[in-house]
């Protein structure tokens, strides 16, 4: 039999974590109600005005969509953990690292991209154009990607401790400001008209340069965590 | 080229003994120059012009903020050497600096803090500064509350270090984010404390402090440095013959 060449062993990895993740939908569902409930809550709590919320539609949307990806990222590795996949993976001759960028980009089809698509809508109840539309489901995939990328980190070092989930945020919320920052800032300039060139670029070169060192940080940790 | 100096260093009963020596030779120099600082700086050095006698926190605040990176520095190079020649002692430092600096970072947020009160007329900015400094103490407490969360000491310090890696690459970019978030929105118009004309005489005490703080950091990371020793080494023989 010939051996598995490392592309197939990502692309199998892939595709296995998303035939998992849309067998149990609900997983697939719950950031994306997070993300509707939360933007919901605004309107609520300051006010309908539109052309009040258009003003703020850039944050809100940001940190919503942060905080609802960060509920998934629990479960990226657990399953895997506890039935000894991880494991396998490990003993699979293929490099960790590698495997480890498969399973983010699987990830983030499952959890990232929804959200992704359901921004458009909720912006539009925000009082967005649709003009800045287009820059608003940028900006958001590539910082959810940067999300999935960093949080996998901080999912592989707290695999299997106690209180996992709270000392996740603890460790992935602050590496995400600088996404944030930008993120929002985009949006932002979008909505007012202006070109936002410049942040979605240091977007990007985030969400590349955290796609290249995370993964090392990640097999490091789950090497660390199955020891 | 012999490493053995080195090797050494890394032996817990021989460390524990240096660190013990070595404590006093930091601690004395840190004392004088922080009793000497504080006297040029709260004594000697003339009043601000514009900020009066306010200004003279600086003298406890840019050693803090300074310590507070410094430390980090100093925990993510000890971790890497830690998790690269898998040297126990270099995660003891790191496990030992931590909460030493999230003190410093701590220090420094609520003296600023202080200051700012009587200079902008208000406890907190979002300034750039500011606000890096508290994602600072936040990096700090994720690191701490990580190691604490595992048991296996072995797991936690490497895990730990991993943190601290990812923590110390991701610095740079923070600081920078912040800083270009803040002058997008408004420009540093309240930062710029007469700095670019800061005399010898306020300047002097500032260094001594510096160098003091540097210092008490050393004396303080030896003293902890050997607790850490005597907390994993409880069962080893030698310790019970150094304690006896």
């Amino acid at each position: 039999m010939p051996a598995t060449t490392v592309w197939q062993a990502m692309s199998l990895t892939y595709q296995r974590d998303l035939v998992l993740a849309f067998r149990r939908w609900e997983q697939v569902a719950q950031p994306v109600v997070f993300f509707l409930m939360v933007t919901t809550l605004v309107p609520l709590a300051l006010s309908p005005e539109l052309n009040e919320l258009r003003q703020i539609a850039g944050g809100v949307l940001w940190i919503a969509a942060l905080l609802a990806a960060l509920l998934g990222l629990e479960f990226l590795y657990r399953a895997d953990h506890a039935d000894g996949t991880l494991e396998q993976m490990l003993l699979s001759g293929q490099p960790l690292a590698l495997l480890a960028i498969a399973k983010t980009a699987a990830h983030w089809t499952a959890c990232g991209l929804p959200l992704v698509l359901v921004s458009p809508l909720l912006a539009v109840s925000l009082g967005v154009l649709p003009g800045a539309l287009g820059t608003l489901m940028l900006s958001l995939a590539l910082g959810t990607g940067i999300l999935s990328a960093l949080g996998a980190v901080g999912a592989a070092l707290t695999l299997g401790l106690r209180r996992g989930n709270l000392l996740l945020s603890l460790l992935v919320l602050p590496l995400t400001m600088p996404a944030l920052i930008f993120g929002a800032r985009a949006v932002d300039m979008a909505v007012h008209g202006e070109v936002a060139r410049g942040p979605m670029l240091l977007l990007a070169a985030m969400c590349v340069l955290s796609l290249t060192l995370a993964p090392l940080a990640v097999s490091a940790a789950l090497r660390i965590s199955l020891e | 080229m012999t490493w053995t100096w080195f090797h050494k260093l890394a032996s817990p009963p021989h460390f524990y003994r240096i660190a013990g020596r070595l404590a006093p030779w930091f601690g004395w120099p840190a004392f004088l120059l922080i009793v000497v600082g504080l006297y040029g700086g709260l004594v000697l050095a003339p009043a601000d012009y514009q900020q009066g006698e306010g200004f003279r926190i600086l003298y406890v605040h840019a050693p803090s903020a300074w310590l507070s990176m410094f430390v980090y520095a100093t925990m993510a190079i000890a971790a890497g050497i830690g998790l690269v020649w898998r040297i126990k002692l270099a995660h003891a430092v790191a496990a030992a600096a931590a909460p030493v600096g999230a003190w410093f970072a701590f220090l420094a947020l609520a003296t600023g803090s202080m200051w700012g009160k009587p200079m902008w007329g208000t406890w907190w900015v979002w300034d750039a500064r500011l606000t890096s400094e508290l994602i600072l103490l936040f990096l700090y407490m994720g690191f701490i509350a990580l190691r604490a969360s595992i048991d296996e000491r072995e797991r936690a310090d490497r895990a730990g270090a991993v943190l601290a890696l990812v923590g110390i690459v991701n610095l740079p970019i923070i600081h920078y984010s912040v800083y270009w978030w803040n002058t997008l929105h408004q420009g540093s118009t309240i930062t710029k404390i007469g700095k670019p004309s800061i005399t010898f005489d306020m300047l002097w005490p500032l260094l001594a402090m510096m160098f003091g703080f540097t210092l008490y950091f050393g004396a303080v990371l030896m003293t902890r440095l050997r607790a850490e020793v005597i907390r994993r080494e409880r069962d080893a023989s030698w310790l019970r013959g150094e304690l006896a």
